[in-house]
């Protein structure tokens, strides 16, 4: 199975002086959490668009162009690109661009993202929230399958046999599309083709495999040759040397990152027996010991069958130490153990 | 109606939250009807797995059907509802308003409930708000048996206090303590932005928080 890490690049806070890095710094230190990642054996690692100060990865592909040269195996994507609110022929020629330099390592994620700070950003409506999703995903699939292109739609001017280069080495590069459990945009990856990004960060992980068995099946009824037909899953977690540790420091950062979300989505804080729930057992906080996680990965692998899990690690301004030290163990510890339960990872 | 005698559920909506909704009402032993703004035949198969025991209908015969409606669609598409077909009718309003997602809505921006701007939709239908506060896996995943220390409360507001009688021992089946908070203008105090939307509370907390908010709305009405 294949193990990974995602983030939106956060900003972080100087534990000794408890000041807050710049969005200079963050965009770093990211590249770092990159470097480290591939170093340690990782299969993946994700950048989720986000165009807050807190979260300032507003420019992935060019984080991502950076990792490229510098690392050699690690697959490099977007967790999520937000799709909607950007050109899908600009999106293509980035992670194309991306595809070329790091030797057909890119990946896209598309999806609406839980964010809509880009929707103001690039002038696009709330109002067109399901219908700019849908033409752009379409657009991006079109140019994924041709270099030359005879497209039109609602919110770009139409391409009449336009040109898309650079092309990837493999003919096309991998598009999965993402989702929070709607069970109606399963269906739809199925019926596009597409493989399916579970994004889960809260109740009990299982609840997923239901939706995986729906997108299975309907994957098996479309049909589709050649289709790939898999599952990822993102999920909140964080390793520590010593499990009990690693739940109390992790607890008040993502207690932070839930306060400040929730104050500004309205909704009550969490307290610390909601997050025990979710970090322990089948919660999908993924929080403790490199052994502890490797069981609750597998455990879940076997409810849901996926190949790939991936981890958001980096939550309210964690420090950058002892975000390295969890890609470490996740890297050096979890990945061996859960290959050794379920078998090491065919090459996708 | 009395409370026994309500045996079909008509869901609008087959997204996270009538998912959920159905799957619980299908373990209390309703008979459970689901329809969205799609032919039934497109929605069957993915109930088949999603809501075991749950039927896909078109939203005219599920409604007629029901003893109790649950609108768990998206908000913003409320004007595709029918308020003739409502009439009458037990409706749950399960929807919140979230202008990041729905768009800015002005009927929204402009009530702190949007349950009140629901209910003059649906003027003939005895609307009453619940479920809407409690995220959708919390209701798949923490509905308890009646008694359990860890049973959560789950706030209901409406203008018909028998439409609310009738939904609080539908909530109560469903694994939930129901707590009534009054007419639909007091939905307000479990919407988005109080500290009971998102917070896992059990009877007694629902119903202080709700006292507190109740007399801080008199308060501020008496000083106006």
């Amino acid at each position: 199975m294949e193990i990974g890490v995602y983030s939106f690049g956060d900003v972080q806070r100087d534990p000794a002086t408890g000041k807050l890095g710049s969005t200079a710094q963050a965009t770093r230190n990211l590249l770092e959490a990159i470097q480290l990642a591939d170093q340690v054996g990782l299969d993946y690692f994700g950048i989720g668009e986000h165009h807050t100060y807190e979260m300032p990865a507003s420019a992935a592909t060019v984080v991502l162009g950076a990792a490229a040269s510098m690392t050699k195996n690690i697959k490099l994507g977007s967790a999520v690109t937000v799709l909607s609110t950007d050109d899908p022929v600009r999106v293509y020629q980035q992670f194309a661009t991306l595809d070329a330099l790091s030797n057909g390592r890119a990946e896209i994620t598309a999806g609406r993202g839980s964010s809509t700070e880009s929707f103001p950003l690039f002038g696009h409506s709330l109002n067109d929230y399901d219908e700019l999703f849908a033409e752009k995903l379409d657009l991006l699939l079109e140019v994924n399958e041709k270099e030359s292109i005879t497209w039109s739609g609602k919110f770009r001017p139409a391409l009449n046999d336009a040109l898309i280069v650079p092309r990837p080495d493999a003919g096309s590069l991998p598009i999965w599309l993402a989702t929070g459990g709607n069970p109606h945009s399963s269906v739809r990856a199925a019926l596009l083709g597409l493989p399916v990004a579970y994004a889960i960060i809260g109740g009990q992980a299982a609840r997923f495999a239901p939706l995986a068995d729906l997108y299975r099946r309907a994957a098996e009824q479309a049909a589709i040759p050649g289709a790939p037909v898999k599952i990822s899953i993102a999920s909140p977690g964080f390793i520590g040397d010593d499990a009990a540790k690693a739940k109390d420091l992790w607890w008040t950062h993502w207690h932070a990152a839930m306060s400040s979300l929730g104050a500004i989505r309205g909704f009550a804080a969490p307290q610390r027996p909601h997050f025990d729930q979710d970090a322990n057992g089948g919660g999908a906080l993924f929080v403790g010991s490199a052994i502890e996680i490797a069981e609750r990965v597998v455990n879940l692998h076997r409810s849901v069958g996926h190949m790939r899990q991936f981890f958001q690690m980096d939550l309210g301004q964690l420090p950058q130490k002892d975000f390295l030290r969890s890609i470490e163990l996740l890297g050096t510890q979890v990945k061996p153990l859960v290959d050794a339960e379920l078998g090491i990872a065919k090459p996708q | 109606m009395r409370n026994d005698d309500v045996k079909t559920i008509g869901i609008l909506g087959a997204g996270r939250v009538g998912t959920a909704l159905a799957r619980r009402a299908v373990a209390a032993g309703f008979d459970v009807r689901i329809a969205t703004s799609k032919p039934a035949a497109d929605i069957a198969f993915l109930l088949e797995i999603m809501t075991p025991g749950a039927k896909a209908d078109q939203a005219e015969t599920a409604i007629s059907a029901a003893d109790i409606i649950i609108l768990a669609l998206p908000l913003s598409k409320y004007r595709a509802l029918r308020p003739e077909l409502f009439a009458g009718k037990i409706v749950i309003d399960a929807m919140n308003y979230w202008a990041p997602t729905d768009g800015i809505l002005p009927e929204f921006e402009a009530t702190s409930s949007s349950s009140e701007v629901i209910q003059a939709y649906l003027p003939d239908a005895r609307l009453v708000r619940s479920f809407n506060h409690m995220g959708y896996h919390e209701i798949d995943e923490e509905a308890r048996s009646p008694g359990d220390p860890d049973r959560r409360a789950l706030a209901l507001a409406g203008n018909d206090p028998q439409a609310r009688r009738v939904v609080a021992d539908f909530v109560d089946r469903l694994g939930f303590d129901p707590v009534d908070a009054g007419t639909l203008a007091a939905s307000r105090n479990f919407a988005g932005g109080t500290p009971i939307f998102g917070a896992k509370l059990g009877r007694s907390e629902m119903q202080s928080l709700l006292e507190g908010k109740a007399r801080a709305l008199s308060t501020a009405g008496s000083d106006a």
